[in-house]
């Protein structure tokens, strides 16, 4: 009893310690890039705006945040669509699937992207499935690569929201109150695991927005991966503002997981008063 | 015809029987409970006439119309779960609306009945809670509400009281029972309680190991059990061994003292038998007007509320226990942990079971005695 207090007081310094080693590893580099993209001396006068308004004044970052931004949703929406539907189908009927279909999901993990996107040139480069040879093919065989990359965190956001309801008995009742299977996805499922499939989602676009090697490969050079790539190699200061956005980006979104999710309620007792 | 009728219904899960050559039939209105301990297949039975399970052979009637075949959403049954099941993104009027609004009724008349429910099940004011603010008892309350808000032909009720307290559980039965009567809705109720298959139900079935064991009214299935499984799952039994001396005058010793039935049995001379004797029949004290006397040293004494129970091993430590309930009462003077004590019982108070045979029928018995 008598060392309680003196460990505790270790744990709780060690915890503080770790906290503060973590944070100063993940902020120190945040700020050295704040302090370079404020760096610009041009004609030898400071101007620490001028790698912002550099990169705001560039139409081909718009161009590129637009155009990765719609292949993420579009993405989003095609996961979503083939994620929950096979998630739920294992958790109800199916659960010793569960361990086959985590391990198809992780494989975008264990295939690297370069090794991925010259299979699908392969494929698609050359008859009989030549899409390639033509933009809209091109952005549907990115949809289609950035969909896979989806699935590892999608199925583990949407199979997390799923095992915090009871699946099955949600399902039973609404089956004996005389719903069909749409209804109960859309108007059952679906609302009790909104904040899985935002994180879900959020994590896609935050990928798909920042993905560089697909997209490259792909000839897709005006997505936002590869112009950040371009950028930082004509441009001396505009990569750290445009590191700095990418970030705040993220930060937004991670932020709208929270706050969307801080009125759920899904809590429900499961059993026993209150 | 019957309301509810299940034919032959078998279930296998593999090599596992789960139900076993099932037969049923429940009139409209009629309140029935399928009792059995955990895994005897009722809840099993119960999903198959909800839909969620499909049986193996057999056949499924409501109403005249067989429904084997039908899928759960389309046979107009209600359901409440053990775990209420109730949808957390919803409000309890959403809840309770739920299957109208599946049936695209009108949102005035939809409106109306959750009211009406509302009031029903005693929570006029809590239509704009969400589930998670309600306690256990409300939430299955709401639960029972939402399953007959679309008038259903059938109501089943899974286990729905086992997750509440004791109180709440006693008060909700009566009222889970009192709405049944107001509707006049047949009703199937899965439980392993007995007190709440005895105290709820117009007929009970006992189920064990996949297989009906007995069905019958409250009082049959007390009084006169069909099996010894019955008899000792249904209340709390005492199974004395017993010696026969003089079978046709009904005599026997039970730990060496004399026992005497009111009427004879069968059995030679000195064959071991089995004496079934329920706690109730059982009191202390000394025999009078000829009733049968015991004497034992008290093993334990426990409150059960309105009764106490004793236990009584015969002819001192090691011999048969026998359990004897007193009604609880502020003259009751309780015996001592290892006093010396006399128990007295009816001679009609007793049932006697072949040891070697020991499920045959103790309604059987009774009526040759």
């Amino acid at each position: 009893m008598n060392d309680t207090r003196p460990k505790s007081v270790l744990t709780r310094l060690v915890s503080w310690v770790i906290f503060v080693g973590i944070s100063l590893y993940f902020l120190v580099p945040l700020f050295a890039t704040f302090l370079q993209s404020i760096k610009p001396k041009p004609n030898g006068v400071p101007d620490p705006t001028l790698a912002y308004r550099t990169v705001l004044g560039l139409q081909g970052f718009y161009v590129g945040l637009g155009y990765s931004f719609a292949i993420g949703v579009i993405t989003i929406l095609i996961s979503l669509l083939i994620i929950v539907p096979t998630a739920y189908w294992v958790r109800l009927r199916a659960p010793r699937l569960r361990p086959v279909v985590e391990f198809v999901t992780l494989l975008p993990f264990v295939i690297p992207p370069v090794v991925y996107v010259f299979g699908l040139i392969r494929t698609y480069g050359s008859p009989p499935f030549l899409l390639l040879a033509t933009n809209t093919g091109s952005d549907t065989v990115l949809v289609g690569a950035y969909v896979i990359l989806s699935f590892p965190y999608m199925y583990r956001a949407v199979d997390t929201g799923l095992a915090a309801i009871d699946v099955r008995s949600l399902t039973e009742a609404s089956q004996s109150l005389g719903a069909g299977w749409t209804r109960i996805l859309l108007r059952v499922i679906l609302p009790n695991i909104r904040t899985a499939i935002l994180s879900g989602a959020f994590l896609t676009l935050a990928i798909v927005v920042g993905e560089f090697t697909i997209a490259t490969y792909l000839a897709r050079n005006w997505a936002f991966g590869p112009y950040l790539s371009l950028l930082g190699r004509t441009q001396p200061y505009t990569p750290a503002v445009v590191t700095l956005i990418s970030f705040a980006l993220t930060w937004i979104a991670m932020l709208l997981i929270a706050f969307i999710g801080r009125g759920s309620r899904t809590r429900v007792q499961v059993a026993g008063a209150r | 015809m019957s309301y509810l009728s299940l034919t032959e219904v078998q279930k296998r899960f593999g090599e596992f029987h789960a139900v076993q050559d099932f037969n049923l039939s429940a009139e409209q209105g009629e309140f029935v409970s399928f009792l059995g301990p955990s895994g005897c297949g009722k809840t099993t039975t119960l999903r198959m006439i909800a839909g969620f399970e499909q049986p193996t052979s057999g056949s499924i009637s409501i109403k005249g119309q067989d429904v084997t075949r039908v899928p759960p959403n389309r046979r107009n049954v209600g359901m409440v779960f053990q775990s209420y099941a109730l949808f957390p993104n919803m409000t309890v009027a959403d809840n309770i609306g739920f299957g109208l609004k599946v049936r695209k009724r009108p949102p005035d008349q939809i409106k109306k009945r959750v009211a009406e429910l509302l009031e029903t099940v005693n929570l006029p004011e809590k239509g704009n809670r969400y589930p998670y603010q309600l306690s256990g008892g409300q939430q299955q309350r709401v639960a029972l509400a939402r399953a007959l808000a679309f008038e259903p032909q059938v109501l089943l009720l899974d286990e729905p009281l086992s997750a509440l307290d004791a109180k709440i559980r006693v008060a909700l039965r009566h009222e889970i029972r009192s709405i049944q009567r107001q509707l006049g809705i047949t009703t199937v109720y899965v439980t392993h309680d007995q007190e709440e298959a005895l105290s709820l139900s117009d007929r009970v079935v006992v189920m064990s190991e996949g297989r009906m064991e007995q069905v019958g009214t409250p009082f049959e299935i007390y009084n006169f059990p069909s099996t010894a499984f019955v008899a000792s799952f249904v209340g709390t039994l005492n199974v004395l061994p017993g010696v026969v001396a003089d079978a046709g005058r009904g005599e026997l010793t039970i730990a060496g003292q004399p026992v005497r039935l009111a009427s004879g049995f069968e059995g030679s001379r000195g064959r071991e038998v089995k004496v079934a004797l329920r706690p109730e029949m059982v009191s202390l004290g000394a025999a009078t007007n000829g009733q049968n006397q015991l004497t034992g040293k008290v093993s334990d004494v426990s409150f059960l509320g309105s009764i106490v129970r004793m236990r009584v091993a015969l002819g001192g430590e090691g011999g048969p226990v026998v359990v004897c309930d007193e009604f609880n009462e502020p003259t009751l003077k309780l015996p001592n942990l290892e006093d010396t004590v006399t128990v007295n019982f009816p001679q009609d108070g007793p049932l006697v079971l072949d040891p070697k045979a020991p499920v045959e029928s103790v309604e059987e018995l009774i009526a040759e005695a």
